[in-house]
């Protein structure tokens, strides 16, 4: 993965930026120690490491503005820094960059259960959120797989989005307002507490613009009341063109079900070796969850079952209680350690129309037997949302690239089909060299006029999302 | 000028040397007027895709608004945000077309439970100022591949790029509608009870109080829809839970309650009404308060208080100053949606958002020729 070469002029400078940095921060929010700037080398997308020249841990939206305004005025490179969950790379710090990490801005700010919203410091985890607000019966409803470790910051960077999706939405839409800083120290709000955005929709644009045009430090999240209840049901097909017409059919039948996942062949022989939750061995597995009273659980997993049975499904196996629901979830949620306890695997990311579902998967067998990579497919199935995961040997040399090779034809397939590269984890620097397959030239341009709007200088988070041949011009600036 | 095409389209605009009037149905007349030369986009029609098992639709802006309503009819869908028609407000002809939608991000009484337009908007195609064609976001529905250009231009009135093409995510249209209702609550008793009923896990999905219903008394109105058995249990709960607040009256007829709707949505009660009309999106528990702060003012609630319509009729000396003021002093922000559309119809902004909105304008539309000065906001207060 190619990354811009460290400016040596600003290497030069570390002893006066860290100096300058202390004026405005205290002594341990500035991390400068070789040895201690090592745990901010990468996120989760762990095949690529850089220490950065510094990092640093602001306490308050003012100190994030002053440090800002200093690497600014010294043309410094900053690199946002949520949890460093990211799996696409968007915390990967260049040599001559600044992290600026939101860990200690973690404080519920406010709490208004009468107007269902939340204001919290962004560096609080998604999980926490929920946990602030659901002793009274509520939750914040984007729900990643990395919940318990994620931050709201990096949430918003990313647009994250989580298995529930299909009712709740993702991060923007259920984000109502940011306090954000400047690239220059400029601190300004978008949203609040209302809904609409004044004149233009900047908060829409921030939102999922990964850490490219300000620092979130604050945000107004929309809580929700928590439903009566939920259950899902386990649903067996022999084939792969079934199972997806049967999600199909669900959808069109007028249910909306608060979750409909997807799992393969590879993917539940690999769950079943691991999690053992008793899945039946078949082509292609459906886990539907809806929500509401009981009876009205009831009357939505009825028709689900009609219809299910007109696709003749190996097996139906409805919950009738909490351990048997646990026991429907404990696969699905075991999938990727299953991964992880065969080899080391890539997560990909891709979306496709949903109609396309049985075309893309015969693809990937295919892309996968040419390639001598496994591959198993976990889906939101009801969004569209793919994640293949692409099992190989890192201490092979040659397969980190040959799996990388592979994964690019996955998600090419998947923009080929109508889709597109990611549907929740961000662009990053994984997928940006592959940016130009989903989009024209005069498509990135209109995208990265944004970022010559918000930060002038290119100095946040510079090198990703867009190929650096594309955002080479303006890095230099 | 009304081009048949996106590269029609695009030629014009690169060749135009003065400022464009842009417009889809003509039906939506809000902000400063232009004097630009009509640019209509109304000959671009027709639904290009629409997949029922996807939940998504794709349309050429011109598309009436009718059309695609009727399609996702057909298979017992709809856009669940609710568009609200402005012909009766604002005394308009025409025919409303799903790009005049998205540019002013039209959305109803669903918005408070479902999302807004833009919440629905996949994806968008557009030719910005310089006769560029520009696609971003696609048909699906969880998309974070580059910025979200798709939320920018929902809401941006035709001022960075005139839309081609969108796509939005449609849902299921529920088997039944019904609502609960009561009589005679107080401005600041209704939004406490629609706040509360919003609060519960019983997915309200409309939440208004009228000052004056037909009879001249308050009306408050609570909908829930889904299954008929769903419906009626959830209305027995709620019942429940507002009893403090009196009897409620069940409605369970899904015509019925649908006119109910219909008559919020286009702000029934203050068509054929003299006056000006604000939209005023504040916080909902702020709502009672800030209209108590306007006397003079007729005024009804949406989105549990969330949503103010405000009549200020000629002599009740309610000028635009007196109402931007009574919002900022609590946060939110009030647009003139009917009345003398030179003033300076949108709501003020701080400098540095200014300075963003301006500097986005420039990029897009650098000879400033798209509906130029119509999203002009008012004197800060």
């Amino acid at each position: 993965m190619e990354m811009p070469v460290p400016r040596p002029e600003i290497l030069a400078r570390k002893a006066e930026l860290v100096e300058r940095l202390l004026e405005v921060l205290p002594a341990d929010a500035v991390i400068s120690d070789p040895a201690e700037t090592r745990a901010y080398e990468c996120d989760a997308l762990t095949a690529y490491k850089c220490p950065p020249l510094v990092a640093i841990l602001p306490g308050s939206t003012e100190e994030v503005a002053a440090a800002l305004r200093i690497c600014h005025e010294m043309g410094v490179p900053v690199v946002p820094r949520g949890s460093g969950t990211s799996l696409a790379g968007g915390a990967l710090p260049t040599a001559d960059s600044v992290i600026l990490g939101v860990a200690r801005l973690n404080e519920v700010l406010e709490t208004d259960y009468d107007n269902r919203f939340i204001r919290v410091q962004t560096g609080r985890t998604n999980l926490s959120v929920t946990g602030a607000v659901e002793e009274y019966g509520f939750f914040y409803a984007p729900d990643p797989s990395s919940q318990l470790a994620c931050a709201i910051a990096g949430n918003i960077a990313m647009n994250s989005g989580g298995a529930h999706c299909l009712k709740y939405g993702v991060t923007t839409n259920n984000l109502m307002g940011v306090t954000m800083v400047l690239m220059d120290g400029t601190v300004l709000d978008l949203g609040g507490a209302h809904l609409e955005a004044e004149g233009l929709d900047l908060l829409g644009v921030v939102c999922g613009s990964e850490g490219q045009l300000g620092v979130v430090t604050e945000a107004t999240l929309r809580i929700l009341r928590k439903p009566e209840g939920a259950r899902p049901v386990l649903i067996g097909f022999d084939s792969n063109e079934v199972a997806g017409a049967c999600v199909s059919d669900i959808i069109k039948a007028g249910v909306l079900p608060v979750a409909i996942e997807f799992m393969d062949r590879p993917c539940i022989e690999a769950t079943e070796d691991f999690a053992k939750a008793g899945y039946p061995m078949c082509e292609a597995l459906l886990i539907v969850e809806v929500e509401g009273s009981d009876a009205e659980i009831d009357e939505q997993l009825g028709l689900i079952e009609d219809i299910a049975r007109r696709h003749d499904p190996v097996e139906f196996r409805q919950s009738r209680s909490p351990e048997e629901s646990a026991a429907i979830w404990l696969g699905r949620k075991s999938a990727f350690g299953a991964m992880g306890q065969i080899n080391d695997y890539m997560c990909l990311d891709g979306t496709i129309p949903v109609s396309q579902l049985p075309h893309v998967l015969k693809r990937i067998g295919e892309l996968s037997k040419q390639f001598g990579l496994d591959v198993a497919n976990v889906f939101h199935a009801g969004d569209g949302n793919m994640h293949p995961l692409i099992l190989f040997d890192a201490n092979k040399p040659g397969d980190l690239e040959l799996c990388e090779d592979l994964g690019s034809e996955i998600l090419k397939l998947c923009v080929e089909v109508g889709g597109c590269l990611t549907g929740e984890h961000g662009v990053g620097i994984e997928k940006r060299d592959l940016m130009t397959h989903q989009y024209a030239p005069e498509d990135l341009e209109a995208q990265m006029a944004i970022k010559d709007v918000f930060d002038p200088k290119w100095l946040l988070n510079p090198a990703k999302v867009f190929p650096l041949a594309s955002s080479d011009a303006r890095r230099v600036a | 000028m009304t081009p048949n095409t996106e590269a029609e389209l695009a030629e014009i605009i690169r060749g135009a040397d003065g400022p464009l009037r842009i417009e889809g149905g003509g039906t939506r007349p809000i902000g400063a007027p232009s004097n630009g030369a009509r640019l209509s986009t109304a000959a671009m029609r027709g639904i290009t895709l629409y997949e029922p098992g996807a939940l998504t639709l794709v349309a050429r802006a011109g598309t009436p608004l009718a059309d695609i309503e009727t399609a996702l009819a057909a298979e017992g869908q709809r856009l669940a945000f609710e568009p609200m028609d402005h012909r009766g407000l604002l005394g308009t002809s025409g025919t409303p077309t799903i790009g005049g939608v998205v540019a002013a991000n039209v959305s109803g009484p669903r918005r408070i439970q479902a999302g807004a337009c833009r919440d629905f908007l996949l994806g968008v195609r557009f030719v910005d100022g310089r006769g560029q064609i520009v696609k971003n976001g696609g048909r699906v529905m969880k998309n974070v591949t580059g910025y979200d250009l798709v939320k920018l231009m929902a809401g941006s009135f035709g001022t960075l790029g005139v839309l081609t093409e969108v796509a939005l995510k449609v849902l299921p249209r529920p088997r039944s509608m019904g609502m609960l209702r009561i009589e005679g609550l107080s401005d600041a008793a209704a939004v406490a009870a629609l706040c509360r009923s919003l609060a519960s896990p019983y997915e309200v999905t409309g939440a208004a109080h009228l000052q004056q219903g037909p009879d001249g008394t308050s009306v408050t109105m609570i909908r829930l829809e889904g299954f008929e058995n769903s419906v009626a249990y959830r209305a027995e709960a709620l019942t429940r839970l507002l009893a403090e607040y009196g009897t409620w009256i069940f409605e369970a007829d899904t015509d019925k309650t649908a006119a109910h709707w219909a008559h919020i949505r286009d702000v029934g009660p203050f068509q054929k009404q003299a006056g000006n009309v604000w939209r005023l999106s504040v916080k909902p528990t702020d709502a009672p308060g800030i209209v108590a702060d306007l006397p003079g003012a007729r005024a009804f609630y949406d989105w549990g208080g969330g949503l103010i319509w405000l009549l200020a009729a000629e002599g009740s000396g309610l000028s635009a100053a007196r109402v931007r003021s009574a919002v900022a002093a609590r946060g939110g922000h009030a647009t003139l949606i009917r009345g003398n559309r030179s003033q300076g119809a949108f709501p003020p902004l701080p400098a540095p958002v200014a300075a963003l909105q301006e500097g986005l304008r420039l990029k897009f539309d650098p000879r400033q020729i798209l509906n130029p000065g119509l999203m002009a906001t008012g004197a800060a207060v």
